[in-house]
């Protein structure tokens, strides 16, 4: 059995703890990160990416607005590549209550969000393909942030600060030692048992922490609440569109990366549900019907899949809808709580609070190591954020490779294009043709973001995310894996099975028109040419 | 952000057919072929205009990428539109200025045919613009005749045309205008035979060099000029020689340039279709056995039209002809494309694959509708390229010598 010695073990690697364990590291504490997954596989990566300014709870929440708009402001300095300064606008449609919109503004002016009332003119020609029917209109500074990189990035600055990351490891027992935790035992992929050691425990397992807590014989009820989104194949908007009206479903549309989300519905969920990731018909009515209001063109568009995250909403009273539920941060010392020291669980808040919500938690765990240092997460940008350089010139020093993608690495990796991108053959050719993907950067992803399958390397490289849903490079990246010594010829012949029914969770739910004609074909070539399904059915013997 | 309008490319499964027959990309790795350069990289060009490829360029344009294509994604136009949206093109560029007006060079050109056709073949010339136009060394270049065909028609035409009832509108286009005034006499001819008075209309340049060049400003004003003056042609026919004129006149204007054409297009066909629904409604002239071994070669825009295979049927009519039907192979010199230096190689690499099937044939003449298909066969084999209308006119001419 493999023996770990640290000072804080940190379960769950979603922001939060990507987070945490970058705070820590540079704080000059030792930490061990468990995930039992991928890094961002859970709630972080079930979200619309959307930069909130924080006008969506300005009328509501004044607090959670506020945090919102200081943490835009810095995740624009520490982590510009993971951003898109978009732009976003408040729309009122003609069946909206038109006061909400003086509601609004009023609430950003208290809670410090620069909202500004623009004309509808105005509106339509910074977003063109915006409903002309639209009443009012403000823009407000959201954006768009990409949550897989964002995680990536800072589990990168961790380990090379020292940290251990440990994916697609399980967490199976918490250890005790009186009334205090000595560490954790977990189980790696392949079966193999590890004991981690530390006296500080974090759980920033998200909504899954109710189970992690149960581990340690806490009751910590979680309040899970389904929110579900569509992509659409291509970005038919520019700038982000909410509508201006109280919180409900399908009133968001986001630019991200090269496709839109139509986001989000709401929907209470028992707990013993939270890993089916199941999407009901009438959410992707809603979704589509909404969303086609706000942008009329969503109704000539392919959907490409539908996806829905699970809200971590900690149930501290009893309310009654997801929505109405404060989400604001909640950090739990168990010592005060339940007599449990050294354990510590973080949940509630937001992609957007992930810094802050670190940054509380490092402090806490540096109290009870006794470690003095202050947080710098705040001033010290995240890997490929180093230097600040524009796409165009950085596009035009690598004169020979295409600048479509050059520009994609660029706008992926930020100043790490520097390790990816050089004269050699292999960044030539394109892996993945939807997101320019190539094999230098594929060959990058796996030697240094700890990708394990086909789906972790979609998470760092966007793979398989464009209209084919990995139809063409599902099998070269799979090849990719033998070549690159990540896995064995028939494990990378698994890899792609895995994959290819991932994608397809998704894309079931929007089975129809252009997006059924490619999974025909996509079928066709997996099926009918490399007979995939042999595989599965061997595994179903072997099981 | 853009407006979004031409939205076919989220239509595409990337079954990537279009880059199997696309000429170019099988002669060059420079060009990533139609699905790269059309539907895959318009997401990202939508996203971030920055991300263009400077290897759009490499497209002809021959469009064999929307014959293609199963779910009717407009490649080619999306090429287009990107390579003259996206990409930023110098002001000055004398050469592709003057190569996409062919009228007003073939205007000029014209005044002075003999010299010009004398000063452009000297070594010392050709050398001067490999050196300062970018126009290849070996290139070949089409020789200018003497005098217009519209002033040839007036001369010699006008008067004997009145006396048919039937009208037809001749939209002759550059190269019969400037290059190539036999093409239009024969047109008149067989227009004479089926019982068709041969008129002319005020025409510009059709738009497609101006197109491919990318003044496309210059190219809707010629279009609309175009709409304007054939609209004004009451319910006559219209018919053009040219199949990538008459390709622009039908296609082009009212998709790629966004113009109203309808005023004439019901009545505009290109002349293979027209003689095609002549003779299968029973108007066939007498013509006698040409006694000729011919192969035959469909230009690329001909083929998009869908309009080959009424050069076919016409030409299965005409007696005594031994037809060979190539296989369907571009020529490689897309109009302008293979004038200039950057391109001419890939131009001739993709014109090889047609220039063995030609030798092979072993024709005495090589048929084909395109004017620019014809300069880049007679330049690469050895055979001189007809029209199908010439050929029918030949076949005319015999019948007329018999009488005498």
């Amino acid at each position: 059995m493999n023996r770990i010695e640290t000072d804080v073990i940190i379960i769950g690697g979603g922001a939060t703890g990507a987070g945490t364990a970058r705070d820590l590291s540079m704080r000059g504490v030792r930490c061990v990160l468990i995930e039992k997954n991928d890094i961002a596989s859970g709630t972080t990566g079930r979200n619309h990416g959307l930069l909130h300014s924080g006008a969506r709870y300005a009328v509501k929440d004044h607090e959670s607005a506020h945090e919102c708009m200081r943490e835009n402001k810095t995740l624009r300095k520490i982590a510009w590549h993971c951003i898109e300064d978009t732009g976003g606008l408040f729309v009122t449609l003609p069946e909206d209550d038109p006061g909400y919109h003086r509601l609004l503004l009023e609430g950003c002016r208290y809670a410090g969000i620069p909202a500004k009332e623009i004309s509808i003119r105005k509106a339509l020609q910074l977003e063109p393909n915006l409903n002309p029917g639209i009443l009012s209109a403000m823009t407000v500074p959201d954006g768009t942030i990409d949550p897989f990189r964002l995680t990536a990035s800072n589990m990168l600055d961790a380990k090379e600060r020292g940290a251990i990351i440990l994916t697609h490891t399980r967490v199976s027992a918490i250890l005790k030692e009186g009334s205090k935790v000595s560490g954790v035992s977990c189980i790696t992929k392949n079966g193999d048992a590890i004991e981690v050691m530390a006296p500080v425990i974090i759980n920033a397992a998200g909504v899954w922490g109710q189970e992690v807590c149960a581990m340690a014989e806490i009751k910590l009820p979680m309040f899970p609440s389904k929110g579900s989104m569509l992509i659409i194949d291509y970005r038919i908007n520019g700038v982000v569109v909410n509508r201006c009206r109280p919180p409900a479903d399908g009133d968001i549309i986001v630019p991200g990366d090269t496709v839109s989300l139509i986001g989000t519905t709401s929907k209470e969920i028992p707990y013993d549900k939270i890993d089916d990731y199941t999407i009901d018909d009438d959410e992707i009515d809603i979704l589509l019907s909404d969303g086609e209001k706000l942008i009329p063109n969503v109704k000539n568009t392919r959907a490409l899949r539908a996806y829905c995250g699970v809200r971590p909403l900690v149930a501290v009273s009893g309310e009654a809808e997801g929505r109405n539920i404060s989400r604001g941060i909640v950090l739990i010392d168990h010592k005060n709580r339940d007599g449990l020291d050294g354990f510590i669980t973080i949940s509630g808040g937001k992609l957007m609070t992930y810094r802050l919500m670190a940054e509380k938690t490092a402090d806490l765990a540096c109290k009870k190591l006794g470690v003095k240092k202050k947080c710098k997460t705040h001033k010290v940008p995240l890997p490929g954020s180093e230097s600040r350089f524009s796409s165009g010139r950085t596009v035009k020093r690598f004169s020979g490779i295409p600048d479509s993608v050059v520009g994609s690495t660029f706008y992926r990796h930020g100043q790490r294009l520097r390790n990816i991108m050089t004269g050699e053959k292999k960044n030539y050719r394109l892996i993945c043709e939807c997101e320019m993907v190539t094999e230098g950067e594929i060959e990058y992803a796996i030697k240094k973001l700890d990708v394990k399958d086909l789906v972790d390397l979609r998470r760092r490289t966007r793979i398989g995310m464009g209209p084919c849903q990995g139809e063409l490079c599902a099998y070269r990246g799979a090849g990719l894996f033998h070549e690159y010594g990540a896995a064995t010829p028939e494990g990378s012949v698994e890899l792609l099975h895995d994959f290819l029914e991932e994608r397809w969770k998704g894309i079931r739910p929007v089975l129809w028109g252009d997006g059924l004609r490619e999974s025909e074909f996509t079928y066709w070539i997996y099926q009918g040419l490399f007979g995939l399904s042999h595989v599965n059915n061997k595994k179903k013997k072997k099981g | 952000m853009i407006k979004l309008e031409n939205i076919s490319f989220d239509h595409c499964i990337k079954c990537t057919v279009c880059t199997i027959y696309c000429p170019v990309a099988q002669a060059t790795h420079l060009f990533p072929g139609p699905k790269q350069s059309g539907p895959d990289a318009e997401r990202l060009r939508i996203k971030n205009p920055e991300l263009v490829d400077a290897s759009l360029k490499y497209c002809t344009n021959c469009k064999r990428c929307e014959i293609a294509c199963p779910s009717d994604v407009k490649i080619a136009e999306i090429i287009q539109n990107a390579k003259w949206k996206y990409v930023k093109v110098h002001w000055f560029r004398p050469r592709d200025f003057f190569m996409s007006r062919t009228d007003l060079v073939g205007g000029l050109a014209t005044i002075f045919s003999g010299l010009t056709n004398f000063i452009i073949n000297l070594k010392v010339m050709k050398v001067l613009m490999h050196l300062f136009l970018n126009i290849p060394y070996s290139r070949k270049f089409p020789a200018y005749q003497r005098g217009t065909f519209t002033g040839l028609y007036k001369k010699k035409f006008m008067q004997s045309q009145k006396v048919y009832e039937k009208r037809a509108v001749f939209y002759h286009g550059c190269f019969v205008n400037y290059n190539n005034h036999s093409l239009g006499e024969d047109l008149i001819k067989v227009m004479n035979a089926l019982g068709y008075g041969v008129d002319l209309v005020d025409e510009k340049c059709c738009g497609v060099p101006l197109i491919a060049n990318g003044y496309i400003e210059k190219a809707k004003k010629n279009a609309q000029y175009n709409i304007d003056s054939l609209g004004k042609t009451g319910d006559a026919v219209i018919v053009s020689t040219s199949s990538s004129c008459s390709f622009a006149l039908m296609h082009e204007y009212p998709s790629f340039l966004e113009l109203d054409n309808s005023s004439y297009i019901d009545r505009l066909d290109y002349i293979t279709k027209f003689i095609y629904d002549e003779f299968t409604a029973g108007n066939i002239p007498q013509m006698k056995a040409v006694g000729i071994r011919a192969a035959y070669h469909s230009p690329c825009h001909l083929e998009r039209m869908g309009g080959v295979i009424y050069t076919l049927g016409v030409l299965k009519m005409v007696p005594g002809l031994d037809l060979v039907v190539l296989n369907s192979e571009c020529c490689g010199i897309a109009g302008t494309y293979g004038f200039k230096k950057e391109n001419y190689e890939i131009s001739q690499g993709v014109g090889q694959n047609l220039f063995r099937l030609i030798e092979k044939a072993e024709p005495e003449f090589v048929v084909t509708d395109c004017e620019t298909c014809t300069m880049q066969i007679e330049m690469n084999t050895k055979y001189k390229v007809l029209h199908p209308v010439t050929l029918i006119a030949m076949a005319l001419e015999e019948k007329n010598k018999g009488k005498k």
